[in-house]
């Protein structure tokens, strides 16, 4: 059997385009102050945001710094500030996010040098929930039982990649340093919701204290920059509803 | 520069699945350092989608034998059966171990894990497929990943991030060397770091970016293969890459074989169903190694579709919309955003991308690297994950194997090397351990020559797309060969832009570029020296398998000045007696 087929090119308008690009730059071995630095280049509309960085760094200016792996939106590696809004570098396209780009590093945490910022204080948010299943039952040598629906509960917070768009995009976040941010939250509800973990009330206590979920001020800032889709604000929600009603 | 100094029982370089698995075992039991150039998260085990394999028979009847089978045949003979059988039964106590960690499972109705089908696995060495994928949702990859970190974090491992690993230090001369510790470069000040230790463990993953199309992260650059090459570790069986048949056209990110599984169909520009020549039986899900060499006959033949004839396509038009909805979302999302194409209305650009190394750093069942063709210990050094040779996957790795290599082999190595530290002394290295690496930064930041990396990188990979990918001639690898020299030529004269010593990527992707150069040509040779085909390793020039002369294992060795050596060691063989490989 044979059908025809119709090309890419007349399916999806892949074509040539200028992008122009305005990148805020900050060397620390130079700069005393950050500054903006503007690049044209041609590149096709299929290409991502995170593509563009790269054809500069290779083909205008080398010293231009930011940090890339996967490059399709699963190790959270290019979380930046893309036309003023946290997205990952790597997963928006030139033809959706346009031609003219101006990008800056994410907000509230440290800038080192130009986008890579320093993440150790949002780990150390990250950590200090206790991201970790705790269960001190001994389950020998099988595998511990649980529900699909059990297991539905926290499905959505297991998604995180830990790229710190949600924190790096909230109000509170940027203002007030103690505040642990949405991811740690989100990386606490995981475990708080899974019915295998002991350690649910030792997590609300954390998240109880003046830095934890109180401080959220339900802007949705997080839900709409978080590249995996979680619902971060209901999760928050669903924290703060569990500290009020089902701490033990 | 300055150049710190730490002392350590055991360092583990690299931070994906077999890195973070091996500190589970040493972390709280030996003094341990982790040293990854990313951080942890970001590692590419993160990007595994479809499962792990272990016989656990909770949804049908299984046996570890059988998983072994499907393993040594899938192999095409060249695993080694010991390590194979080792593998497939401690399976089972890797899933359950990942389970008590608190990986978030699919569940069967009765809450257990869940398990499906997967290729190239099945019931009674061949009868059908078998349900022994356990699997959690389409993102396996990323909890083993995070739980195993979060693990990490709860037994407070001590993590070198964005640390780059530039060369490995021993003790002693010849015969009488061990591993000693490692050299680091520390990407927020452009400091270096002496790390001496009585362990090394080698888990740096795969090398995927010496080709143009991979499905592999930008930071896949054979890091460790390439430091151990330099000091004189052989690597072994680097011929055999995996090229996954479905990849998204110029970009390499992976479509599942799913697609095909839930009734995808392979077209060429004419629109003709291929495979319907190329295998009448099962057409689109023929092995991997068949389907992506029939895609480059067609590409090569002019049937190609595009305005260069270089891809064809994945068609899913003919399939019902909610059936794309329930069983492939993700794959429909990577092709709405990277292409801006509805899966359900417009056939998907795809082309081979290169996916996995079933070669790399000579190991044995313990993760000890071994040097010889007699399997001769280094003391002290191990490896373990995609950067290391068993050999479990031989000349070609069935899917879901990977992430059950790490886990096991991870902790396995993890475990030889607690057990290794505590026997011996530490080791007394001069200060000038430092000076190689320190002069080789120096050399680089002080470059003035004319060359840029990325021009030498992308001719580089394109070469190797084009000459020592899917199908290899002995022409097309002279010509590869070719290339690499001149390229080695260009490298010496490659200059940075970025003099600085804050997060100067300009200068690690310099230093990456060399590993990339030496795999390559090990790639190369050992693919030119083998005049047989098998697995993955094609030659149009010598199209059948000739187990009489080359069921054996290669060894390459790099000698002080350069040139590069061929051995071989035999296969391990067991209860599977090789056959032809039909499915």
């Amino acid at each position: 059997m044979t059908t025809t087929v119709q090309t890419a090119e007349e399916t999806s308008l892949i074509k040539e385009v200028d992008v122009h690009l305005t990148i805020k730059r900050f060397n620390p071995e130079v700069d005393v102050r950050p500054h903006w630095r503007e690049y044209d280049l041609k590149l096709k509309s299929s290409d991502t945001v995170l593509n563009a960085l790269i054809a500069v760094k290779g083909t205008i200016d080398g010293t231009l710094s930011f940090r890339r792996s996967c490059a399709h939106g699963v190790c959270g590696s290019d979380a930046m500030m893309i036309n003023g809004e946290n997205r990952l570098g790597c997963v928006n396209l030139i033809s959706s996010v346009g031609t003219d780009l101006v990008i800056e590093p994410v907000r509230g945490l440290p800038v080192i040098k130009d986008l890579v910022v320093d993440m150790e204080p949002f780990f150390a948010q990250y950590r200090s929930v206790l991201p970790y299943l705790i269960a001190d039952d001994d389950p020998g040598y099988k595998e511990r039982y649980q529900s699909p629906e059990d297991r539905a509960r926290f499905d959505d917070t297991t998604k995180c990649i830990l790229c710190g768009a949600c924190s790096t995009s909230c109000p509170v976040y940027w203002a007030n340093g103690s505040y642990i941010g949405p991811a740690a939250i989100v990386n606490a509800h995981r475990f708080i919701f899974d019915s295998r973990d002991q350690a649910a009330n030792e997590r609300l206590d954390i998240l109880n204290q003046k830095s934890g979920v109180w401080r959220c001020r339900t802007s949705f800032n997080c839900t709409e920059a978080c590249p995996r889709g979680i619902k971060v604000t209901e999760a928050i929600e669903e924290v703060k509803r569990a500290i009020l009603y089902d701490r033990s | 520069m300055n150049i710190h100094y730490h002392s350590y029982d055991a360092v583990i370089v690299g931070a994906g699945g077999a890195g973070l698995r091996a500190a589970l075992e040493t972390a709280g039991n030996v003094r341990t350092a982790v040293i990854t150039k990313l951080y942890p998260t970001r590692s590419h085990t993160g990007a595994a989608q479809g499962g792990m394999c272990a016989a656990l028979s909770n949804v049908e009847e299984d046996y570890w034998e059988w998983h072994a089978f499907d393993t040594v045949k899938g192999s095409d003979y060249l695993g080694d059966q010991d390590a194979i059988d080792i593998m497939c039964r401690e399976a089972i106590d890797a899933v359950i171990d990942l389970e008590h960690f608190g990986l978030p499972f699919s569940r069967t109705p009765e809450g257990k894990i869940d398990q499906r089908r997967f290729g190239g696995h099945t019931r009674n060495h061949g009868e059908a497929p078998v349900r022994r994928a356990c699997y959690a949702a389409d993102r396996t990859g990323h909890m083993i990943l995070q739980t195993l970190y979060q693990q990490c974090v709860a037994a407070d491992v001590n993590f070198f991030n964005e640390f780059q690993v530039f060369d490995v230090l021993f003790d002693g001369e010849g015969a009488s060397r061990r591993a000693a510790g490692v050299v680091a470069y520390e990407l927020a000040t452009g400091d270096l770091h002496v790390f001496t230790s009585k362990g090394v463990l080698f888990a740096t993953g795969g090398y995927g970016r010496i080709f143009q199309i991979t499905s592999n992260a930008h930071t896949l650059t054979g890091d460790g293969p390439g430091v151990l090459f330099h000091r004189g570790i052989p690597l072994e069986d680097m011929e055999f890459y995996q090229f996954h048949p479905t990849g998204i056209y110029g970009i390499g990110i992976l479509l599942t074989e799913g697609a095909r599984g839930e009734g995808g169909i392979l077209r060429n520009g004419l629109g003709e169903r291929f495979m319907e020549r190329v295998a009448p039986t099962v057409k689109d899900l023929a092995p991997r190694d068949m389907v992506a060499r029939a895609i480059h006959a067609e590409i090569k033949e002019g049937r190609g579709a595009g305005p260069d004839k270089d891809y064809v396509y994945l068609d899913l038009t003919h399939l019902p919309p909610e059936q794309i909805d329930a069983k492939l979302p993700d794959i429909s999302g990577f092709v709405r955003t990277y292409l801006g194409l509805e899966p359900k209305t417009d056939p998907i650009p795809i082309q081979p991308t290169a996916h996995y190394a079933m070669g790399g750093i000579p190991t044995n069942v313990h993760g000890e690297v071994v040097i010889d063709a007699n399997n001769t210990v280094l003391p002290g050094l191990y490896a373990a994950g995609e950067c290391a040779c068993v050999s479990v996957h031989g000349a070609n790795r069935l899917g879901t194997n990977s992430l059950l290599d790490i886990n096991v082999f991870g902790r396995r190595g993890g475990r030889a090397m607690a057990e290794y530290v505590k026997e011996v002394d530490h080791p007394d290295l001069p200060r000038s351990v430092v000076d190689p690496t320190r002069e080789r930064i120096d050399a680089m930041m002080h470059s003035s020559g004319s060359e840029k990396v990325g021009a030498i990188r992308s001719e580089l990979q394109v070469a190797m797309m084009r000459d020592a990918s899917v199908v290899r001639t002995g022409e097309s690898l002279q010509d590869a060969l070719r290339v690499i020299h001149e390229l080695r030529d260009r490298y010496e004269k490659v200059t940075i832009d970025d003099k600085g010593s804050v997060f100067n990527y300009d200068l690690t992707e310099a230093l990456e570029l060399g590993s990339l150069l030496d795999i390559a040509e090990v790639l190369v040779l050992g693919a030119d020296a083998r005049k047989e085909s098998r697995g993955a390793h094609w030659r149009d020039d010598f199209p059948t398998r000739d187990d009489v002369n080359w069921m054996k294992h290669t060894l390459a060795y790099r000698d002080e000045s350069g040139a590069i050596a061929l051995d071989y060691k035999p296969v391990v063989q067991g209860r599977y007696e090789p056959m032809e490989r039909k499915y």
